[in-house]
């Protein structure tokens, strides 16, 4: 942000920057002070805004072969797959390619987890995240439902009708949901539209999620304050641009043995059957990325308590923030709260796993207990941690690991005149 | 690059958890070599015109394949009969076409630009024939199975004797392999049920692997294309991957810093 005075060399170059000063942008985006000691797990970012791109390209030349209507939404899906030039590649890239956007994200919020990423200063950043998390899974259902097949019916039917949950006026809103008095033609139209419209929305907010985090500058994984530019950042470019581009192209392989080898393992078989308003599916089970939640859904008896408890486990994450009183960021000075977040980890990953099981006997006992544990670990352990926990030092700066280090760089260079 | 192993390893594990759960109430299917798996797996040319014939004097009574055209038969990276052959087979069929200028439907010869001919006009009157059972369209089968290509071929041969605990009802039979062991179709295959042109014995494993591989291909069309691509994809990824760890290393050499 230091970098405002600068002006392009050539004449052109500043005739056009006085009137719209894009080149003060790129300069911005090259020369953007990076701390210098972030990890893999720091190039997500950059893969989701690959993924995010891939989706919308593939997305935009499904469009132009695919039908939006109920009888034909199936057969234009197996026209796509076997008359269209490439169409079996650019569909099972999007297909896949949502998994890959999920696979990326999850890791990209439980590394903010990790790090601290979230807190201040950067809780606008981390609350535009939560909503694009959102934005991202709604585009992912509708975008599920388009091809028609069994699973597209009746996970819509399913997820519509938890609107019904909400009292006096659910039924009606289901209804208006809908289009009519079922899934039909009229929902997979407006499911369409919509799903081609979050997209923007999300690249959108994609923006201000960066900008938002060109403010205060990345986190890093000490997750001290640093000054920028010092000896601990990079340009970003070439530094991080290479890094970002190395590992883009590692997740690229993972990618590709999807979409050539194995386009429908994480996908399910019944999909592949055209959509049966009298049939319905023995498990109807969505998406692996939505399990976590759907377990959270069906582990609460209650149809109404069911629907508020998952989506409040997605909102908890936007007031996550506060709800962690720890000033440290990084969980690699804070001992207990790393064993926590391990155990969160591992929760969360059962609740998928008995997501995708029937909702009974064992598995149901299993989801409650990950459940609550879901909520006691934001609610209760967190809030309680920042007060207990005994941390570890912090080092003042990436570069020199003096320790003795505050998150808050005011308090460090403090601490710093101090010493001296 | 510590990092980096804890990353990958995470990504398979998640996928292997993923791909358990999924594989919930596993019955062993019966194994056979598909030559169409793994990285260069391609279509057994011959079985896929073995299969053709099974599906087309066998299994066409009654299940439909809408999707596909008499012009894919000759296609590359399928049966890959020669065209004439192809024609040959279009005009064996009946398909019905118009109005013609009087306004009046017509039947005439199959041409290859026509989708396979369907047994029945409708659903209900292929129910009707079928005892209230639709047999479903082929075309995506043995994608819209669990088991996938396992399934289809254990199914077929999965015919028995119902122990003495089932009861079964009229029209219905017993098969080890199908969801619930009930089934609306007869056993469909029995030993020398075609007549295969190149010689080869029809039993019912050898009739029940051709017209799966059939199956496959006729669910995957584009399945050797898939293959090939893949396969210049990943090395291609895995040079320009090799070179750009090299660049970044050297880039990354000007600081202090790890990668």
């Amino acid at each position: 942000m230091s970098d405002h005075d600068y002006r392009p060399k050539s004449k052109v170059g500043q005739w056009f920057n006085d009137r719209l000063p894009l080149l003060t942008l790129a300069n911005h985006l090259t020369d953007y002070p990076t701390p210098k000691n972030l990890n893999y797990w720091w190039t997500f970012g950059g893969i989701l805004t690959f993924c995010l791109i891939t989706q919308i390209v593939t997305g935009l030349t499904l469009a132009m072969h695919y039908i939006a209507h109920a009888d034909m939404a199936f057969e234009s899906v197996e026209h796509i797959m076997r008359d269209v030039n490439y169409g079996w590649l650019i569909r099972y890239i999007h297909a896949n390619g949502a998994s890959m956007f999920f696979l990326a994200v999850y890791i990209h919020i439980f590394r903010s987890l990790f790090y601290g990423s979230y807190k201040s200063p950067r809780e606008i950043i981390w609350i535009l995240g939560i909503i694009i998390y959102l934005l991202m899974m709604a585009a992912a259902f509708m975008g599920y439902v388009l091809p028609w097949g069994q699973m597209s019916f009746w996970g819509a039917t399913v997820i519509t009708n938890l609107f019904s949950a909400i009292p006096l006026v659910g039924e009606g809103i289901v209804t208006w949901l809908w289009g009519g008095y079922s899934v039909d033609n009229p929902t997979l139209t407006r499911f369409f539209t919509l799903h081609y419209l979050i997209p923007f929305l999300i690249l959108g907010l994609v923006v201000l999620h960066i900008w938002a985090l060109h403010v205060p500058g990345n986190n890093n994984p000490v997750g001290i304050d640093i000054k920028k530019p010092s000896k601990d950042t990079v340009p970003f470019h070439p530094y991080i641009v290479i890094k970002d581009g190395f590992a883009l192209l590692m997740f690229m392989i993972v990618f590709a043995f999807f979409v050539f080898y194995a386009p429908n393992i994480l996908g399910h078989a019944d999909n592949y059957i055209e959509a049966n308003p009298m049939v319905t599916p023995a498990h109807i089970v969505p998406e692996w990325y939505l399990l976590p939640f759907y377990a959270i859904l069906r582990s609460v008896p209650d149809k109404l308590l069911g629907v508020v408890a998952m989506l409040s486990a997605i909102l908890i994450l936007a007031v996550l923030p506060w709800l962690d009183t720890s000033k440290i960021r990084s969980a690699v000075f804070r001992p207990l709260y790393k064993q926590f977040y391990w155990i969160l980890v591992a929760d969360v990953l059962i609740l998928g796993y008995v997501g995708a099981m029937p909702a009974e006997g064992l598995y149901l006992l299993i989801a409650r207990v990950a459940t609550a544990y879901y909520f006691l670990h934001f609610l209760v352990i967190l809030p309680i941690l920042g007060f207990k926990e005994k941390t570890l030092p912090v080092p003042l700066s990436i570069t020199e690991p003096v320790l003795g280090g505050s998150p808050n760089l005011a308090a460090a260079r403090n601490k710093e005149s101090k010493i001296e | 690059m510590k990092s980096l192993f804890k990353l990958f390893s995470i990504i398979i594990i998640i996928v292997v958890s993923n791909s358990y759960s999924f594989a919930a109430e596993k019955v062993e299917y019966l194994k056979t070599d598909w030559s169409f798996k793994g990285l260069f797996g391609k279509f057994d040319r011959a079985s896929l015109q073995r299969g053709y014939q099974v599906y087309t004097e066998v299994c066409a009574s009654c299940h439909s394949m809408k999707y596909l055209s008499y012009r894919n038969l000759a296609e590359p990276g399928g049966p890959e009969f020669s065209e004439a052959q192809a024609k040959a087979i279009a005009a064996s069929f009946e398909v019905t076409d118009g109005p013609n200028s009087d306004g009046e439907m017509f039947t005439r010869p199959g041409k290859l630009s026509d989708k396979f001919v369907m047994p029945y006009e409708n659903v209900k009157a292929a129910q009707a024939a079928n005892g209230g059972a639709y047999p479903p369209d082929m075309s995506v089968l043995v994608k819209a199975r669990g088991g996938g290509v396992d399934y289809i071929y254990s199914l077929l041969q999965g015919y028995e004797e119902a122990p003495s605990n089932v009861s079964l009802d009229e029209g219905v039979y017993y098969n080890k392999y199908m969801y619930g062991n009930k089934i609306r179709m007869a056993a469909p295959l029995s030993n020398g049920l075609v007549d295969y042109g190149d010689g080869t014995n029809a039993t019912v494993e050898q009739m029940s692997k051709d017209v799966t591989t059939f199956l496959m291909w006729s669910a995957e069309p584009h399945l050797e294309a898939r293959h090939q691509m893949g396969f210049k994809a990943i090395v291609y990824l895995i040079i320009l991957t090799t070179l750009v760890y090299f660049s970044m290393k050297k880039i990354w050499s000007r600081v202090e810093s790890e990668v």
